[in-house]
């Protein structure tokens, strides 16, 4: 729980031609027409996509970079190198974080307690994926020929970054619960849906005891990346645990970024930008607009490499949870 | 502290207290099925397509070239290797495969486009670092397999004596 609650007072978010064809598509600041960017290796057009979202933030906050007192972010390749990349032209002190698909909130987090300790003023977060890594680093070459079983599930291109301050007008961050390592055994990593799974139960159900909250609290509860396999097991997890989640509206960003019946994305949306662009896109408009005031995005992660599995180790994996929730506009909303 | 690990106090809620074995019978059991007749039926029809095609390479070059049908076969497997290579640059070939599975990842164009595709791939990382050593990165272990088990073929062969020689001697 933040006694000061840090805003988010800008974000920016951009995404590739897959999440330009989904419903979301009016939500993001920027969309591209192909996979490419304009760039010669896949790595670079994952680079550009975050330089253009802490571009967009910088430019919705009116704030200049040197005003930035940290970025802390990450994403999914090896040595989170498309994040360290792109904040070389920002030239903040940067803190580099790695939780696979639960980057997006270890991030959010993790600024929004340097803000709420006192130590900054403005601090972004940031992370980014690319399809096409994602498959060269984790799978097979993007071109091969070979058969994703319907448990797969496809990796958002795009970036999202937000901006975090002590004041000013939006929504703002109230609490933040980091999760546990949770591994269940899942080794096959065409499932981390099912493999992830019992990160976000832990997660929401450790929220709930810490917090004193309830489900009812919030007016949505979404997963970062479950989607079609994992957040029904979700959902069954905690409905025999007892969680009352029929108060209140759960779903996943994997299943929200994408038109899983229409688009060829098997089980639905993953990868660090699925929950970072639903959330700072989609869901923190709907917060602005009025539409949800309190909100809990609980981002899940999938800590696998690609040795690891071909070793036969299991998928260990993790969530962390932040709650998001309408500012009081013309207050400053966090000096409450 | 500003904010709190997660669930380790003993709240309202049951934690979460499936054993692997459980929780892995609990998601198997409600994993989407994969219907493997559907799944063979395709593989059958898209691997039957590709080898008729082969089949009129063969015949092409057996009446166009005068070949006998023994000689026709080192070309059309070139002509196909091409096609498949094709395919791949296009970004045609992984779509085909993510509807015909097996069927267009077993008869040679799948190789091809194994190799092919890791090619593209790792261009961005160099000509030898990159192509050279990546292209066999999927074919590879194929190659190393199909050398031991025609070796192990051979060896059954030659203890028992199984035409072997014939062969050898045409």
């Amino acid at each position: 729980m933040f006694e000061q609650p840090p805003v988010i007072i800008a974000t920016g978010t951009v995404v590739g031609p897959d999440e330009g064809q989904g419903p979301l598509a009016a939500d993001f600041d920027l969309v591209h027409p192909d996979m490419e960017i304009g760039q010669p290796t896949w790595e670079k057009s994952e680079k550009v996509l975050m330089e253009q979202a802490t571009e967009i933030a910088l430019q919705h906050a009116k704030l200049s970079k040197d005003k930035l007192n940290f970025f802390v972010g990450g994403d999914l390749m090896n040595q989170i190198i498309s994040t360290t990349f792109a904040v070389r032209q920002l030239e903040a002190p940067y803190i580099g974080v790695f939780g696979a698909c639960s980057t997006s909130m270890e991030s959010l987090a993790v600024a929004s307690l340097l803000i709420s300790t006192g130590a900054a003023e403005y601090v972004m977060a940031g992370t980014c994926s690319h399809n096409c890594t994602v498959e060269k680093q984790f799978r097979y070459p993007t071109e091969y020929g070979s058969q994703k079983p319907p448990t797969a599930q496809y990796t958002v291109t795009g970036a999202g970054a937000s901006i975090l301050a002590r004041g000013g007008d939006g929504p703002v961050v109230t609490a933040a619960t980091i999760g546990k390592i949770m591994d269940l055994g899942i080794k096959d990593p065409f499932n981390m849906g099912a493999a992830m799974a019992p990160a976000a139960v832990d997660t929401i159900q450790g929220h709930f005891q810490e917090t004193g909250r309830d489900p009812g609290y919030y007016d949505l509860i979404v997963t970062g990346d479950l989607a079609g396999v994992g957040h029904p097991l979700a959902s069954e997890m905690l409905q025999r645990n007892g969680v009352p989640m029929d108060r209140t509206t759960f779903n996943d960003c994997g299943l929200m970024v994408y038109d899983v019946e229409k688009q060829k994305v098997q089980a639905g949306g993953s990868g660090c930008a699925c929950s970072a662009v639903v959330t700072y896109g989609h869901l923190l408009k709907r917060i602005r607009s009025g539409d949800l005031r309190r909100i809990l995005v609980v981002a899940t992660g999938a800590l696998l490499s690609p040795l690891s599995y071909q070793q036969g180790e299991s998928i260990p994996c993790v969530a962390h949870a932040v709650a998001i929730e309408a500012g009081n506009p013309g207050q400053g909303g966090a000096n409450g | 502290m500003a904010v709190k690990g997660a669930g380790r106090g003993s709240g309202a809620y049951k934690p979460v207290s499936m054993s692997s074995k459980e929780y892995q019978a609990f998601a198997k059991a409600r994993e989407p099925s994969r219907s493997i007749w559907t799944n063979c039926l395709k593989a059958f029809l898209v691997g039957g397509i590709i080898c008729t095609i082969g089949q009129g390479v063969t015949q092409f070059f057996i009446t166009v070239f005068n070949m006998s049908s023994r000689d026709a076969g080192n070309p059309t497997v070139a002509v196909m290797i091409l096609l498949a290579v094709i395919l791949t640059s296009m970004g045609v070939y992984d779509k085909i495969a993510q509807w015909a599975g097996a069927g267009s990842a077993v008869p040679v164009t799948g190789f091809a486009n194994s190799m092919c595709s890791a090619a593209i791939e790792h261009r961005a990382e160099g000509l030898v670092l990159g192509v050279g050593a990546n292209m066999f990165k999927l074919a590879g272990s194929v190659i190393v397999f199909g050398v031991v088990a025609a070796f192990v073929v051979g060896i059954v062969y030659w203890l028992f004596g199984i035409g072997a020689w014939h062969d050898v001697t045409g």
